[in-house]
Formats: structure tokens, sequence, C-alpha cells
């Protein structure tokens, strides 16, 4: 009996700074994802050329984007009443906001194949947050092209916008790349998340994250007021670069919300990435190997 | 089995493999409706600053957005096809069995990319472009032999697609690695083929060059010929042409690579 109760007593959720708790699994999780990440590094540094070609590729492939932009503005002034350097603020934020987050976790969207083949049962019994083991694997330096060009655009926009800079608005472009990498990191998680479900569906989360990253490219007032209001109260995308950059540009938003939004991304993400956790554990919950 | 029945049944093959993925359709389907959208409210926003951008009216634009969705699958604009694997076959040796076979290496490949073009034109193309035609207001023809004439143009624009990536993928007899040559062929693919914007719209001397280029004959040819901006038979000519002289390099390069190479494998 005494043996029991001790165990009762060093259960490991009452401590959170315990041996078991949450602040040293999450510092667990991320010295695992660490060292999974430059395993992966490591591995792609052994073929340096390969590796200076898919990054350019990366870098080339995601430029397109833009190029199609830049071909619109051959044959006009603005579009949707924004000039070209207002949209390269837009493309910019929301280009790197993505490209972090497709760095740090994309490889996340092969998780049907793992759980199709049964091999994320290696990640099970390993002591390691699944998670984080998740995240890390497949680590693709050469996404590092994406973030790249996305930081040329938003230099570009930055060095030819017409706006009265205080400090509060430039405060606001670290601010949109951090809270706005974190929102895409959670529709990463989430659609890992639903690919447990839905193992042959997992094109849908590209919809998602690539078509999300594609509308953000482009000002508000081009879409539909039910789009918009999609993007802003169910998946709020809109709080990656779109309130904010408007906020910045000075430009009001189509739909009638008050200015503090604007400032609200930070907390966005972090409930969008609450919500991501909760999906990702009820997710791994209902996980069945195949078996074999 | 005569040799007729014998590219039939694989080219059967090839649609049923595909067929086989409906959750992954149905995924790929939902995908491409959504880009649909994203890129019709871009072309309003566009089109609306600048009628007749490019000869189209407005509805001519959102029609070929819905016909560019519909396309992609079929025409294999978005990821590689059956390139890879023959890739994988050279790189790993397998290719050895394939040349013993009693078929011809370039007729396999061909027939089994067809059928998969077929299912994908109609798994993957008809949703999107009747859920464009929903919600907005698209320029279709009245009668059908404006669609058939487009079909025409589908199944002369797979051609292309399908020789393109031939010569690609027999590159890596010589390469081994045909990642690279892959993404670039890619690359070109998207810009040249109007997935990014109608050829149309490319200004100047760029727009004359692409379309002379065969990646037109992928998409803006089939496009063009159902929104009656391209006459038929010319489109067909030109289309026509590039797919015989591209599968004709292609069978150059094959029996240059079956005399000369040295098959991988051990």
């Amino acid at each position: 009996m005494a043996d029991l109760d001790e165990r009762a007593v060093a259960r490991p959720a009452e401590d959170p700074f315990g041996e078991y708790g949450v602040y040293s699994r999450v510092r667990d999780g991320l010295r695992a994802y660490r060292m999974i990440a430059a395993m992966w590094i490591r591995s792609t540094m052994a073929y340096r050329a390969s590796f200076a070609m898919t990054t350019f590729g990366n870098f080339a492939a995601t430029s397109f984007d833009f190029v199609a932009i830049l071909l619109m503005f051959s044959q006009v002034d603005e579009l949707g009443g924004y000039a070209l350097p207002e949209i390269a603020l837009l493309y910019g934020t929301s280009a790197v906001a993505f490209g972090l987050a497709d760095l740090l976790i994309g490889s996340m969207d092969r998780l049907g194949h793992r759980v199709r083949d049964g091999t994320l049962d290696t990640l099970l019994v390993r002591p390691v947050p699944v998670l984080a083991q998740v995240a890390a694997d497949k680590f693709a330096l050469r996404r590092l092209g994406r973030v790249t060009q996305g930081l040329f655009v938003l230099g570009y926009a930055l060095a030819t916008l017409d706006v009265a800079w205080t400090p509060v608005k430039v405060l606001m472009i670290p601010l949109m790349v951090a809270s706005g990498g974190l929102i895409f990191c959670a529709v990463f998680v989430g659609g890992a998340a639903f690919q447990f479900v839905a193992q042959d569906a997992s094109e849908v989360q590209n919809a998602f994250t690539y078509g999300g990253v594609t509308l953000l490219q482009y000002p508000p007032s081009v879409f539909a007021k039910d789009l918009l209001r999609g993007v802003t109260f169910l998946l709020p995308l809109a709080f990656v670069n779109w309130l904010p950059g408007l906020y910045v540009l000075g430009r009001p938003y189509p739909l009638d919300l008050p200015t503090w939004v604007a400032f609200a991304p930070p907390l966005v993400a972090v409930a969008c990435c609450a919500l991501a956790g909760v999906a990702w554990r009820a997710g791994l919950r209902t996980y069945r190997s195949t078996g074999s | 089995m005569g040799t007729g029945r014998l590219y039939a049944a694989v080219a059967a093959g090839g649609f049923r493999r595909y067929a086989t993925y409906r959750v992954a359709t149905a995924a790929g389907v939902f995908t491409n409706t959504v880009f649909g959208f994203i890129l019709a409210y871009t072309y309003i926003a566009l089109w609306h600053e600048k009628p007749h951008l490019g000869g189209y009216d407005q509805a001519q634009a959102l029609t070929y957005v819905w016909v560019g969705q519909a396309m992609f699958a079929v025409m294999v604009l978005g990821s590689a096809g059956f390139e890879a694997e023959l890739i994988e076959r050279i790189r790993t040796g397998d290719i050895a069995v394939d040349l013993y076979r009693p078929a011809d290496l370039q007729l396999w490949w061909l027939a089994a990319d067809m059928g998969r073009a077929l299912f994908q034109l109609l798994g993957r193309g008809v949703v999107p472009m009747a859920c464009g035609a929903l919600f907005f207001d698209l320029a279709l023809p009245d009668g059908p032999l404006p669609w058939l004439a487009c079909l025409v143009a589908v199944v002369l624009g797979a051609l292309v697609s399908f020789a393109i990536r031939y010569i690609v993928a027999l590159w890596a007899f010589w390469l081994l690695d045909g990642a690279g040559a892959m993404q670039i062929t890619w690359l070109t693919g998207v810009f040249f083929s109007g997935m990014l914007l109608p050829l149309n719209v490319f200004p100047g001397a760029l727009g004359d060059l692409a379309r002379l280029l065969p990646w037109s004959a992928l998409l803006q040819a089939p496009a063009d010929v159902l929104l009656g901006e391209a006459d038929p038979p010319g489109t067909f000519a030109f289309q026509l042409g590039w797919a015989v002289a591209l599968l004709a390099v292609g069978r150059l390069i094959q029996s240059a690579a079956t005399r000369k190479v040295v098959v991988q494998g051990g």
C-alpha cells in the first residue's frame, strides 16, 4: 500500500516543473527537434551541389507567384485599388511567415504516408514527443529558398513604400512575420492531425497551406466578402498579414472591424497553436497501426 | 495478343491505377477548386482594371481559370507523373527488364500515360469546371462542336505533355539522377503553359515566344479552342506538329540510349 501511495504522489501531471512536467517535456521536445533537424542538415550537406540546386529550385518555384503579379502589373497600374509596393508588402510578409513555418515543420504533410505504411509505430516507441519527431522528419533546409525570395520582395516593398513610418508601424513587420509564422505552423499541425483520420486526403491540406499563402499575397479588396469572413473568423489567416498589414498601409479592411484587431495577431497565433495542439492529441489518440 | 489490344490493355491499366485512389482524387478536386476560386477573384480584379486584356472579356478570363484547374492534373502541371517512375527504373537498372519485353518502351509508357490522362480528365477535370460554372459567369459555348474541338485539343495537348516528359526521363540514362532535369522541366512548364497567367497577357516578345513553344499546346490551346479565340484546324496542326516532333526526338534518344547504355545493377 505504501508503494502505491508513493507512486500516486509522484504522478507527473501534478508538478509542471518536475521531471515529467509540461516544461521539461517541451524542453525535451525542442532538444529532440534540434537534434533530428541537425541530423537531416548534415545528411543534406553530404551532397552540396544537390543542395544548392534544390534550394535554387525552391527559390525559383516560389518566386513564380510574384512573377505572376509582376506580369499583371506589366499591364495595369493597380490591382483591387492597390499599387505594386503595397501588394509587395502583403506578399513579402505572408511569404516569409509561411516560408518559416514551411521550413520548420512543413514536412508534417507527409504524416499520411507514415500512417498508411505503419512507420509511425517506430516514432511512438521512442522516448521523444511524437510531434517533435514528425515536425523534424526530413527537415529540408532547401526551403530557405522560399524564405529568401519572400525577404527580397519584403525588402523591395519596404524600400519603395510611401508610408509615414512610426515606431509602432515598424514593429508591426517583425510581429507579422512571427505571429503569421505561428498561425501557419498551427495550420500545418492541424492538417497533420486531420491526416490521422483521412490518410489519402492529404492534398486537402494544400488548399489551406499553399492556397492560404496564395490568397494572402493579394489585397483583401480583391475577394468576395464571404471568403473574407471565412478567413477572418473561421480559419484566421487574415491575421497573418491582412489586418496588421492594412494598418501599416493605413487602409481600411473590407469587413467592418475595429482598429485594435490589427494588434491581435499574437493572441490569435497563441489561440491557433493551442487549438492545433488539442487537435493533434485527439488525432494521435485515434491512431491505429496498420497491424502488419 | 494483337499490338493494338496490348496497348489498350496498358492504357486501361493506367486508368484503373489512378481510379483506385478515390479519396485522393476527391482531395485533389477540392484543392483545385479552392485555387480556382482564389485565381478567379484575382482575374476579376485584373480584368476590372483593364477590360479586354489580352483580347479576353471577363467571362472568358474566368473560363480560362477553370480550364486551367481542369487541365492541372491532366497535363501534369503540378507534380511529377510517370517520368519519376521511369527515371527510378533507369537508375536502379530495372529498365533492362522493360527493354526485354516484346513491347515498345515509348508506346508502352504513352499508353499508360494516356489512360491516366483520361481518368484525370474525368475525375479531376469535370468537377472543378462544373463548380466554376456554378459560381461564376463563364463564357461556355452553346453547341457541342466547340466542346468536341476542345476535347481533340486536350488529347493532342496530352500527347505533347507526354512527349516532353519522356525526353526528360530518358536523360536519366546519362545523368542517373533525374531530379534536377525534372525540376527544370516543371518550372518551364508552369511558366510557359499559361498556368501563371494566360499567355496572351504576357507582355510583347515574351508573349509571342511563349505561344510558339510546345508548352502552349497544354493549356492555352485547349482553352482558346473552347473560348472560340483560336481557329481549331490551325491549333490542331500546331499541337500535332509539336507532338510528332517531340515524340520523334524521344525515339531518337531512346535508340541512342539503348545502344550505348550499360545498365545499372548488380
